[in-house]
């Protein structure tokens, strides 16, 4: 059983376990076996075709998990979804990474991923905007671009015969990510949507969801092209342009509200998305709870407590 | 010295074929992609596994599968005597031998090419039978870090002493010089992965305590099964829809 690491006093253990015990109750009616362990038999139907999937193996003419996880089936299709593993890509996902290293015309990123992902100087927009082909010096200039232990967004685009991925950034909202945080949550806690970046107006804050569970919460940035000009003689100007580019001290704590929202959830284990960070920020400025407070037990157990009512809310206007 | 006496009880009260109490928890190190604490009575042991991630040393990647790697400790404050051991000794360099090949086995190398998995495990208690102890724990860890197995590998001990065979033994009858056979069994296939003796025994009297540690390792294998989904359930009920 996976314990929260948190000093708890009396009540504050029974409120949270109520308020778990009421998440339990509400998702169990909806599956109550679909969960299975490692070499767990999942009861398929032998009579009809069916094609094993992620995570199951055949044994002995029998359907076996190979991980930890809970069973899906999408017409022929059984598969056993993992929960907490490593982020496994799917081509078009948006992801956060880190630079860790600058090579022969890529760079290599650290996404979470069991190899590290490749992002190639060809596929990526360069900072002037126009299309052409890379030359020697566009090379030699791509530390320009992104340095090692920069964070960088982009999105997936292919995997190769020996299962490594490749990431391209040819959009204007991709690139280097600036002025912010960068959280690492469980990947199964990001869930796919049609929208990863959220621009939170009421913050002034950019806040982009990976897939891969790399979440940043940085300051929002119009039209995200401001690449510094990978030119020599721009370079010293560009350095003075960085000290003036200053953040306010309340976009900071902004920042720092919202990461520690997101900090919670992962915590407590919920599903991070959006809105409900959104909420979690809101509930927490609205009670005048300091930022750094948050991360406090009693503030976990209010979260929670909120969660089991809105799930309850949610499952009560389906009927 | 009488190790069982004739009403039948061990040194700590047990009978003969009796476990020590098992606990384990998951998720004891946050770090890690996937840990666990396992305990055999005063037995305790910490693993943590890291991966699959890309290989560190690229002159060990493996185009096909991916490379396991496994660190067998002992804290210092685990034994009686405390006495610093130095790193890298012939017995830890063995156990951590002996976990590699029994993890290896059981895991799904050929779907994690060119990566690696790192497993890491310490002794934070020695009370006889850590080797078991070990395996256990990594076998919780790599399921929680969602690393595809093909079984669950489990490990108990048993011994014989007095002309009877015991099951789990702890410190003092394992220092006692009888037989201490070690056994990991993957459940569900019903084979066995591990096997050790440091002594001798005859043939028909080996298989009474072969059997008594397989029956033993099963019963591990039912605790951790239990743990395992309780962890799964709790996760996905977390996490809501």
């Amino acid at each position: 059983m996976r314990g929260l690491q948190l000093p708890l006093n009396q009540t504050q253990r029974i409120r949270l376990q109520r308020a778990l015990e009421k998440l339990h109750s509400l998702s169990s009616k909806a599956n109550s076996d679909a969960s299975v362990t490692v070499a767990d038999t999942i009861p398929v139907n032998y009579d009809d075709a069916f094609l094993k999937g992620h995570g199951t193996t055949d044994l002995n003419g029998e359907l076996v998990a190979t991980v930890c996880g809970v069973v899906e089936r999408v017409n022929k299709l059984v598969y056993v979804r993992a929960l907490r593993a490593k982020y496994k890509p799917e081509v078009g996902d948006i992801v956060v990474g880190r630079v860790v290293e600058v090579a022969q015309k890529r760079w290599r990123l650290e996404i979470n991923f069991s190899q590290d992902a490749v992002l190639m100087l060809s596929s990526m927009n360069m900072p002037d905007g126009i299309q052409r082909r890379r030359t020697a010096l566009d090379e030699l200039n791509m530390r320009s671009i992104f340095e090692e232990n920069d964070v960088v967004c982009a999105e997936v685009r292919n995997f190769h015969h020996d299962g490594s991925l490749q990431l391209q950034a040819r959009s204007q909202k991709y690139g280097k990510l600036e002025k912010g945080q960068l959280l690492v949550v469980d990947p199964f806690l990001v869930k796919k949507s049609k929208q990863h970046f959220h621009y939170l107006e009421q913050f002034g804050i950019d806040l982009i969801l990976g897939r891969n569970g790399f979440i940043w919460v940085g300051e929002h940035v119009e039209a995200r092209d401001g690449m510094i000009v990978d030119q020599a003689n721009n370079s010293e100007q560009s350095t003075v342009e960085k000290d003036q580019a200053y953040t306010p001290l309340e976009m900071r704590q902004n920042i720092c509200r919202i990461a520690n929202a997101v900090r919670v959830l992962s915590t407590l284990g919920f599903n991070v998305d959006a809105d409900l960070i959104i909420e979690t920020a809101e509930l927490s400025s609205s009670l005048n709870i300091d930022i750094h407070d948050m991360l406090g037990s009693e503030f976990h157990v209010l979260v929670a407590e909120r969660e089991a009512e809105r799930r309850s809310l949610m499952t009560k206007r389906k009927r | 010295m009488e190790y069982v006496s004739p009403e039948g009880l061990r040194l700590d009260g047990r009978r003969p074929m009796e476990m020590r109490q098992i606990r384990a928890e998951i998720g004891t190190v946050a770090r890690a992609d996937g840990s666990a604490v396992f305990e055999m009575g005063n037995t305790k042991v910490i693993a943590a596994v890291y991966g699959p991630r890309e290989v560190q040393n690229r002159s060990q990647q493996i185009s096909d599968q991916a490379l396991v790697r496994c660190e067998y400790s002992m804290a210092n404050f685990s034994t009686g005597d405390r006495r610093r051991k130095p790193k890298g000794d012939r017995r830890s360099t063995e156990i951590s031998l002996v976990i590699r090949q029994t993890m290896e086995a059981c895991i799904l190398t050929h779907l994690m090419p060119r990566s690696q998995i790192d497993i890491f495990v310490q002794v934070l208690q020695a009370d006889g039978g850590t080797r078991s102890a070990c395996i256990n724990a990594a076998t919780l860890a790599l399921a929680d870090a969602g690393i595809p197995m093909r079984d669950i590998v489990t490990s108990c001990s048993a011994g014989y002493l007095n002309s009877t065979p015991l099951l789990d033994l702890n410190y003092i009858e394992d220092s006692a010089g009888g037989p201490d056979v070690t056994v990991g069994i993957l459940p569900k296939l019903d084979k066995v992965t591990l096997l050790q003796m440091d002594a001798k025994l005859p043939l028909d009297i080996f298989e009474n305590v072969m059997g008594l540690a397989t029956e033993g390792c099963k019963a591990v294998a039912n605790y951790i099964r239990e743990v395992l989904l309780e962890n799964t359930k709790q996760l996905e009920y977390r996490r809501g829809l």
